[in-house]
């Protein structure tokens, strides 16, 4: 694991951070440099928002390594309430309480470490809405 | 201890993971024949004092409606630390947006990590240091297995925001008092996994010398007695003590009741007291004033005597109410426990 | 342009190789080819690779396999392209002799993925995807396509036990396939009781893990016997983010692929014999069918449960048994897809040969959909 490549991406994972075209309005996550709309490449800061709902979901039981001990977990395809669709594990739920269309939000999770001496890195999850 | 400039809280959040291990399935695996909790919060797998702390910041940052690059101090109050070198303070400024322009570190002092956080912050604003500045009092504690102290250690966590005194307060600050002794009651040395403590020291000498001793001085500072003070909030160790603490001051227990949160979540150590004023806040009315004293072993507390004030009722339901995140909950057995807490390792 | 014919095949069985390297396996395939094509020279090697860098640490395969094969001083490279490195390796080497630049290039597709385990083998796939914002969330590329299979059915209506047929013809067309690592029925029950890989998709709709290597010849057309005309081949992408994509039920690479090839083949679907298509998982091969243009968007399990695409059927699909049955060796799957149309059209399937085939498509794809090669093959 990359500590550089951790802490380049921070602020984009721990705040929701994407990418808005200031020439044709359109929005992306995760952040680009040329809007693949308009090609234009006056690309700024976009903060996502934080809330949405299921589109899809799976579980996950065979996972790929760093996030074993987590497995089974469950990952969904979520579209924000800007429109913006994002893909995260889905935390705080059983998998048969996971419903397309149901209401999700954003929370701050460990994603994974390099065994018990190297960095932890954190980063977004999705769980049911707390009202 | 007096403020050169009115101080008050702009903004709290709490949180409280949604795992919850009865006490009764605690004796069920160790032989126990009473527990001295119902049930206590328990931290997923994927959380830790720095994500807790990092939700209770958001919340915090929510109710008080601020700009986070103007936050200049973020201060994490734990002793479950994640990294034993690499604050929490700087990943919590990071998630919520207030670097680079901030100063943030670690406090560690038990129990009462999260309020000596707390009397930084208010020294930072008091005297105009910083414009805002953010307490968290989080903890994931461990205890070890069949220890007594398994049956409450707990994961949770508040944050409070402070900023002069202003209508957007919704609490100020009256004046703060501490009181710390080399009481050596309970403590965990470097790379041990679980602390070790005094048993029944830490009652009288420890926890109850130094909250009676916390609690009078500021009273007596401030001329007041408590009948002056609509709530109260004692470190939650355990139901008893904040019980017999405030018997023994002579609070009752409508006083007690709205903070006392350690029968449903557990004592979550440098997150129990702000925990308990988040949930007195929840509750409170304008012009209540409400005592709070932390206790951490080794030991120390620090006594605050809050006023409420208009602003409580803004936006009240912005934020979950601490209710919420007790209500919230998915029981677990005591083997999910174990694997979940990391005591047994895929 | 010239014409390009496939002058030679090469196949090695699709299973746990425990005993062959890489290398070996790339070696016995290629000499398979070049005994099959009676041509030892090449100006032109190309490798289709996707997870030796990271299984077997080794990379530069270009050099040390044309050196294992005994030839220097020859452009020789890999390509990937993600599980598409085969047929986006085939569709340079078909560019490379079609312009002139080549005369005769040797295409080895080749994937030795048992010397890993099976999480390390979860991670070599999900390296297909954005490793920050998507293999960062945990998720696998079966994961990836459950997400899309759960949406088709929601969308479409379409039942989980029609889109397990899939699988189970697949398997169906295996028997008797020497190559094939699953050369045996199953039943759809079976499918649908097997456990879960990534809900909704079953363990049974997944391919393997297996070691394989797959090569062919290319060199300009001649006419001469056995050689079989390649009519077209087209590459494309798609948004690269699944999360982006407008509908993430058309694999808008296939569709525009296919349209390309079609168009540079001068022939119409209905001219097509037979498939050979890219299910990695059940779902990908009905939505290849439909983005292809050979069912309607939410139709395509249709052709496979009523048997349009059995060997008997008007289109058969999966001839030797697709990446399910026949397996799936990521960077050689589509060196095998080219391979079995070879076979088939040459009219040397054995026990798998279907009737009359003439024209035959192959569809290889790289991440979910994010890249995606077509090929037309022609028998004279």
């Amino acid at each position: 694991m990359s500590v550089p490549r951790y802490w380049r991406e921070e602020k984009y994972r721990y705040r929701l951070i994407g990418s808005r075209c200031s020439k044709c309005g359109e929005i992306f996550f995760p952040r680009r440099l040329v809007c693949s709309k308009c090609r234009s490449r006056q690309l700024r800061d976009y903060k996502l928002s934080e809330k949405g709902r299921i589109v899809s979901w799976t579980i996950i039981r065979n996972p790929p390594k760093e996030y074993e001990k987590y497995a089974p977990y469950a990952v969904g395809l979520i579209e924000l309430d800007d429109g913006l669709k994002i893909i995260s594990q889905l935390v705080d739920l059983e998998p048969e309480e996971i419903k397309t269309g149901m209401r999700v939000e954003a929370t701050f999770r460990k994603i994974r470490e390099e065994g018990s001496s190297g960095i932890i890195e954190y980063g977004y999850k999705f769980r049911p809405v707390i009202e | 201890m007096k403020t050169n400039s009115t101080v008050g809280i702009l903004g709290y959040g709490a949180y409280v993971p949604m795992n919850r291990l009865k006490g009764s399935e605690i004796c069920r695996i160790w032989g126990g024949y009473e527990s001295p909790i119902e049930e206590k919060a328990v931290a997923n797998m994927d959380e830790d004092a720095v994500t807790i702390s990092v939700e209770c910041a958001k919340y915090a940052l929510k109710r008080a409606n601020i700009n986070p690059e103007e936050i200049g101090a973020v201060y994490v109050g734990t002793e479950s630390k994640p990294y034993a070198v690499k604050p929490c303070g700087s990943i919590v400024a990071e998630a919520i947006g207030a670097t680079p322009k901030v100063t943030a570190a670690d406090y560690e002092f038990a129990c009462k990590a999260g309020t000596e956080a707390f009397q930084t912050c208010i020294g930072l604003v008091s005297s105009g240091m910083v414009k805002y500045a953010m307490a968290i009092g989080a903890d994931t504690a461990q205890g070890r297995p069949a220890d007594a102290l398994e049956y409450t250690v707990a994961c949770g966590g508040a944050a409070f925001i402070f900023g002069l005194k202003s209508n957007s307060t919704i609490a100020y600050l009256e004046g703060s008092y501490s009181f710390v002794t080399d009481t050596p009651d309970f403590w965990r040395r470097g790379l041990e996994m679980y602390p070790r403590h005094g048993n029944r020291f830490t009652g009288d000498p420890a926890y109850f010398y130094h909250i009676i001793g916390a609690a009078k001085g500021l009273m007596g500072e401030l001329g007041y007695n408590p009948s002056d003070f609509t709530y109260a909030v004692f470190h939650q160790p355990n139901v008893k003590f904040p019980i017999k603490v405030a018997r023994t001051l002579g609070f009752t227990m409508d006083a007690l009741k709205p903070g006392l949160v350690v029968p449903l979540v557990g004592n979550t150590y440098a997150g129990s007291t702000p925990l308990g004023l988040a949930s007195t806040l929840d509750f409170a009315n304008p012009g209540d004033r409400i005592l709070v004293v932390s206790y951490g072993s080794g030991a120390g507390s620090d006594a605050f005597s809050f006023v409420v004030q208009d602003a409580i009722t803004r936006d009240r339901d912005l934020d979950p109410p601490v209710s919420r995140f007790i209500n919230r909950k998915r029981y677990i057995d005591y083997s999910t426990y174990v694997k979940i807490r990391g005591k047994i390792i895929r | 342009m010239r014409r390009v014919a496939v002058a030679g095949i090469g196949l090695t069985p699709i299973s746990e190789h425990w005993d062959k390297s890489l290398v070996d396996l790339a070696v016995e395939s290629s000499c398979r080819a070049i005994d099959d094509s009676g041509s030892l020279n090449f100006d032109t090697l190309y490798v289709a690779n996707v997870g030796s860098a990271f299984i077997q640490r080794q990379q530069n395969l270009g050099s040390m396999i044309s050196d294992a094969l005994g030839i220097k001083g020859i452009n020789s490279l890999s390509i990937e392209a993600s599980s598409a490195s085969g047929g986006f390796a085939f569709n340079e080497a078909v560019r490379a002799v079609a312009s002139g630049v080549s005369d005769s290039v040797l295409v080895i597709g080749v994937e030795k993925m048992s010397d890993a385990l099976p999480e390390e083998v979860a991670s070599t796939l999900a390296m297909s995807e954005d490793q920050e914002y998507i293999a960062y969330t945990g998720i696998t590329n079966f994961g990836l396509n459950a997400l899309i299979h759960r949406f088709y059915m929601e969308c479409y209506g379409v039942t989980a036990s029609d889109i397990a047929m899939f699988a189970v013809r697949c398997h169906e067309h295996a028997e008797g396939c020497n190559h094939a690592q699953y050369p045996f029925k199953i039943s759809v029950d079976r499918v649908l009781t097997s456990p879960m890989e990534s809900d909704p998709i079953h363990a049974l709709e997944c391919s393997g893990i297996g070691d394989g290597a797959a090569a062919v010849i290319l060199k300009p057309f001649e006419g001469k016997d056995r050689e079989v005309e390649v009519l077209a081949t087209a590459t494309s992408t798609d948004i690269f983010h699944l999360t982006q994509r407008r509908d993430i039920t058309t694999l808008n690479a296939v569709c525009s692929a296919a349209e390309k090839a079609f168009r540079t083949a001068g022939i119409s679907r209905k001219e097509v014999d037979l498939l050979e298509l890219h299910d990695d998982s059940t779902i990908m091969g009905v939505l290849s069918l439909e983005d292809l243009g050979f069912a309607e968007k939410g139709k395509g399990s249709t052709l496979v449960v009523s048997g349009v695409t059995s060997r008997t059927g008007e289109l058969p699909t999966n001839t030797f048994g697709g990446l399910k049955a026949r397996g799936n060796p990521i960077g050689a799957t589509g060196i095998y897809q080219i391979s079995e149309l070879v076979m088939q059209l040459r009219g040397e399937a054995g026990k798998c040969q279907i009737e009359n085939a003439r024209v035959g498509l192959a569809e290889n794809l790289g991440g979910v959909g994010s890249s995606c090669s077509v090929a037309i093959l022609r028998r004279l």
